[in-house]
């Protein structure tokens, strides 16, 4: 799509890569070469390896949640804490896991993609990265202080968040101001660099639909990521500063928080599918043998997508008390996102259809990101039916629905876009055979774990709870071993990436793909330390 | 033999299908039962109905485009692949098809909002109410004002501690029974004030298709209508901290006569307790000790620990606390009023002054605290008159 005559381009490019790599190959060692680099490969590593391991870490919180909730009764931890798990959890997804995951694709990817040399801003990429593990730092130091980690769910709804929450709401406070300073800085990067950088003939309707859609992903998360750093700062002057924004004898009102925090929420919940819609839509085509079907249209859908996510935020508030008039705005305007939401899996099907496919495993996990994430969306559609929206909200049932977006379809769309491109960057083709045990092993534990939760859900369990009627038992227990299975089943995803780093497999070539398509498939794999210093001329 | 092994392999071939279907109807199965243990129930109410058919018309759709979807996905990947010869066409778009696909569903969208619409609004009409009910969620708690008759009650857990730590059996009822229930009657059109007096709770009984959310500091109104009488269970839906999981609601609805029977009994029982408190003189160390041991389990160790040791950094601990052990009425006015800007209640009116005597007494000689003082009815009475 983005190139037509690569292999005119590619033997150029393999020359002046070569000189690149015996020139100006002079990279620190050791400790330094990842403390202050400004090479956008290395970031990228960075950002991934960081994600993967705040996803263990979210995902230790997470089986501590499902042992508890293994069996009725109090077995392992108290209420109290129990609130804490599925805090902490929560924020180490979706600010340590899944948003940097995004980044560091991004880092290694958009320049590759464009015909860039490196990010346009590589000292605050630097920056933006070594910040991130500070602020983990100080959010999971708060497990260790008196009275806990923060414990008013990752929404940290007032007055729960202010009046009546520990001490270390301060650090909570702090280390999600850092997190956002990290992911502005990083957005601010992304749009500096598709703006400008792209090499000559990249016009705008050529770009790859990764770089698209993290384009989009990126004005979102400039827009809203100081949103989200207003009413965490309101929270910590509600608390320390005798200010009362949320506090109604004070004049304030604790449904306000809900609207700031969804007006920041809704448009997040986009900033964590877009990249992946972008990475589903790359790789679809490649192991299909046959272009995007729409590629027009996918990127108006995803900008369609952004520009609503705008205006949904209260379909999370729908039970606080709104006008009648106000349900039925969002219920409309929610119902709206299945159209664009449609029109890119319509595309996807009908990139399918007609083709030559193989089913390597990028492929099978973009097929189950697919089918998964539909079902996410559709159970998105029950949820904006207001009338029964009454009915689902708080309980397992939305704990199903986002799980199914945000596992099965931003986690899933990561991993499909790691054995994408890990031959890119380590040289070496991942075991074909390791990579399909850990597809088929995820695939059944996942559905395992958050298919029965509709179940539970529209069966009357709440969500956040330590402790269950008895009629959830069997259900619960269940769901618990799908969690443990599909937390070990990570760990064969980790013996796959460790494979690939040592440089143990099949060595790769640079198209690596037969169907590949894109600059990022014309420089030698493994991509060598500095890529594109002479821009090449795209047709 | 040979049709044996041919129907195997055909079989076989076709297994991915049939693995599909039959996955497809385990999941879809239990659902299709209406009072199916797994799905949303039908309720009691002609509201709670319509949310029903909403729900499962929604999911229908839902179902029906899926199959679409999915069938065509599957049936490409099952044909269209590398391995069976398949070549790539090379089309790559037509706004024909595009502009299909965007206004099909529209249609079935605008076809859907209808409907949802008309209840929606009906849902939200609680005017020409026969009855009105005050509802004020606390932690962990739900308090019950009828604001047509002078009655207003709280409602708490009636499980066991116990129970919830594995040490006694669990009943059907665990952590779905409360120790005094809402009652209401039959085909009235009751109208629910919801109020919180600390955080944001949400009060849902299920088979009414009533949530709504108590925020503090602003009253939100719902209603309901329920034509048949029984026992209907339901819980806190949203996070209030610690013990959210464990604040039932349960509604006990009886035709307008028992209601009436019930009114009567309830404002008789009220009459000979008020008669029995003020008759009642001071009592022993043992008395207070006895019955502050069980209020104090009822409504204070759920932040103050069965121990008195509180959570350190979030409940103050009551064992060997100054408050406890030296200035009395200071220690009085502060379970009566609460503590503004915590967690700390006004038990004032929560609990009737012999009440908040021997939970205090209690409270300053349990778990080592042993000051030997007794705190009299009479001694809350003089710190309240005395405000």
């Amino acid at each position: 799509m983005s190139t037509e005559n690569s292999s005119e381009l590619g033997s150029e490019l393999d020359h002046h890569q070569s000189d690149d790599h015996h020139a100006h190959d002079h990279k620190p060692h050791g400790i330094t070469r990842w403390l202050f680099t400004t090479n956008h490969k290395d970031i990228g590593t960075l950002y991934l390896l960081f994600s993967l391991l705040m996803l263990f870490t979210g995902g230790i919180l997470a089986m501590m949640i499902r042992a508890e909730l293994f069996q009725p009764g109090l077995q392992f931890v108290d209420p109290h804490f129990f609130n804490q798990l599925t805090t902490v959890h929560g924020l180490v997804m979706v600010f340590g896991a899944v948003m940097p995951a995004f980044v560091g694709l991004a880092n290694w990817m958009i320049p590759l993609m464009i015909g860039a040399p490196d990010m346009a801003l590589p000292r605050m990429n630097n920056w933006s990265f070594w910040i991130l593990p500070f602020a983990f730092t100080i959010l999971l130091s708060t497990f260790f202080m008196e009275g806990g980690a923060p414990a008013a769910g990752w929404t940290f709804y007032a007055p729960l968040s202010t009046t009546y929450s520990s001490d270390s709401t301060a650090f909570f406070v702090f280390s999600v101001h850092l997190m956002g300073i990290s992911s502005i800085m990083g957005a601010m990067n992304v749009i500096v660099t598709i703006f400008n950088m792209r090499a000559p003939g990249m016009k705008w309707m050529k770009l790859p639909l990764f770089v698209w859609t993290w384009l989009i992903t990126a004005f979102l998360l400039i827009a809203v990521m100081p949103v989200l750093a207003g009413v965490v700062t309101m929270v910590l002057t509600d608390k320390y500063f005798g200010t009362s924004f949320f506090d109604a004898a004070g004049g304030g009102d604790p449904v306000m928080f809900q609207h700031i925090f969804w007006f920041f929420g809704h448009p997040e919940v986009y900033i964590m599918i877009l990249p992946a819609f972008g990475i589903v839509s790359s790789i679809i085509p490649t192991f299909a043998r046959k272009p995007l079907f729409g590629y027009e249209s996918m990127v108006i859908a995803t900008a369609s997508i952004a520009f609503l996510s705008f205006i949904v935020w209260a379909h999370h508030m729908f039970t606080t008390g709104m006008p009648v008039a106000a349900e039925l705005f969002f219920m409309y305007a929610t119902m709206l996102i299945a159209v664009p939401t449609g029109v890119k899996v319509f595309n996807w099907v009908a990139t399918m259809w007609r083709g030559s496919m193989t089913f390597e495993v990028p492929m099978m996990f973009a097929l189950a990101f697919i089918v998964l994430f539909t079902i996410g969306g559709l159970s998105g559609l029950m949820l904006a039916i207001v009338p029964a929206d009454f009915q689902y909200h708080d309980t397992y049932f939305v704990v199903a629905h986002f799980h199914y977006v945000l596992v099965t379809g931003a986690v899933f769309g990561i991993i499909s876009g790691v054995y994408y491109w890990i031959p890119k960057w380590t040289g070496v083709m991942y075991s074909e055979k390791i990579g399909q045990f850990h597809f088929w092993c995820s695939i059944v534990s996942v559905n395992m774990l958050f298919f029965p939760m509709h179940f539970v859900g529209l069966a009357g369990m709440p969500r956040r709870i330590p402790d269950y009627a008895l009629q959830f038992a069997d259900m619960n227990a269940f769901i618990s071993i799908g969690g443990l299975l599909f937390g070990l089943s990570q760990l064969i995803f980790v013996w796959m990436v460790v494979r690939c780093m040592r440089r143990k497999g099949k060595k790769a070539s640079s198209q690596v793909w037969e169907g590949a398509q894109g600059l990022e498939w014309e420089i030698p794999s493994p991509a060598p330390y500095h890529t594109f210093q002479t821009p090449p001329h795209v047709k | 033999m040979k049709y044996c092994l041919s129907s195997l392999r055909y079989f076989y071939m076709h297994s991915a299908r049939y693995a599909l279907a039959i996955f497809l109807l385990a999941c879809i199965n239990p659902l299709l039962a209406e009072d199916a243990k797994y799905n949303m129930t039908r309720g009691v109410t002609d509201i709670s109905g319509q949310v029903y058919d909403l729900h499962m018309i929604i999911f229908y759709i839902c179902c029906a485009i899926a199959a679409i979807v999915f069938g065509l996905m599957f049936w490409s990947i099952l044909h269209h692949r590398k391995a069976k010869g398949a070549t790539p066409a090379q089309f790559h778009g037509s706004l024909k098809i595009e502009i299909i696909w965007t206004a099909i569903p529209v249609v079935i969208l605008v076809a859907m909002a209808i409907p949802a619409s008309k209840t929606l609004i009906a849902m939200e009409d609680a005017s020409e109410a026969d009855i009105t009910v005050l509802i004020t969620g606390s932690q962990w708690k739900w308090h019950y004002k009828y604001l047509d008759y002078p009655i207003e009650f709280y409602s708490l857990l009636a499980t066991p501690r116990d129970a919830i730590n594995n040490q006694a059996e669990k009943t059907d009822l665990y952590l779905r029974d409360v120790d005094k229930p809402l009652v209401l009657p039959t085909g009235k059109k009751i109208r629910f004030l919801v109020t919180a007096d600390d955080v944001i709770h949400s009060w849902w009984v299920p088979a009414f298709a009533v949530k709504k959310d108590a925020n503090p500091g602003f009253i939100n109104e719902t209603w309901t209508k329920v034509d048949k009488p029984g026992i209907y269970r339901g819980q806190c839906a949203e996070l209030c901290g610690k013990d959210h999981a464990f604040m039932p609601v349960v509604v006990d609805v009886r035709s307008p006569e028992d209601f009436d029977l019930w009114v009567a009994q309830e404002l008789e029982r009220q009459a000979q307790e008020k008669a029995a408190e003020a008759a009642r003189g001071n009592m022993t160390m043992d008395e207070l000790m006895a019955q502050g041991q069980k209020i104090y389990e009822t409504h204070c160790a759920a932040c103050h620990q069965i121990s008195g040791e509180g959570l350190p950094g979030v409940i103050p601990a009551l064992k060997g606390s100054v408050m406890a052990t030296t200035d009395i009425p200071a220690h009085i006015q502060i379970v009566v009023n609460g503590k503004a800007g915590t967690a700390m209640q006004a038990y004032g009116k929560q609990l009737t002054n012999s009440e908040l005597a021997a939970v205090i007494t209690y409270e300053r000689n349990a778990w080592g605290n042993n000051t030997g003082e007794l705190v009299q009815a009479a001694d809350v009475a003089a710190v309240k008159g005395g405000e």
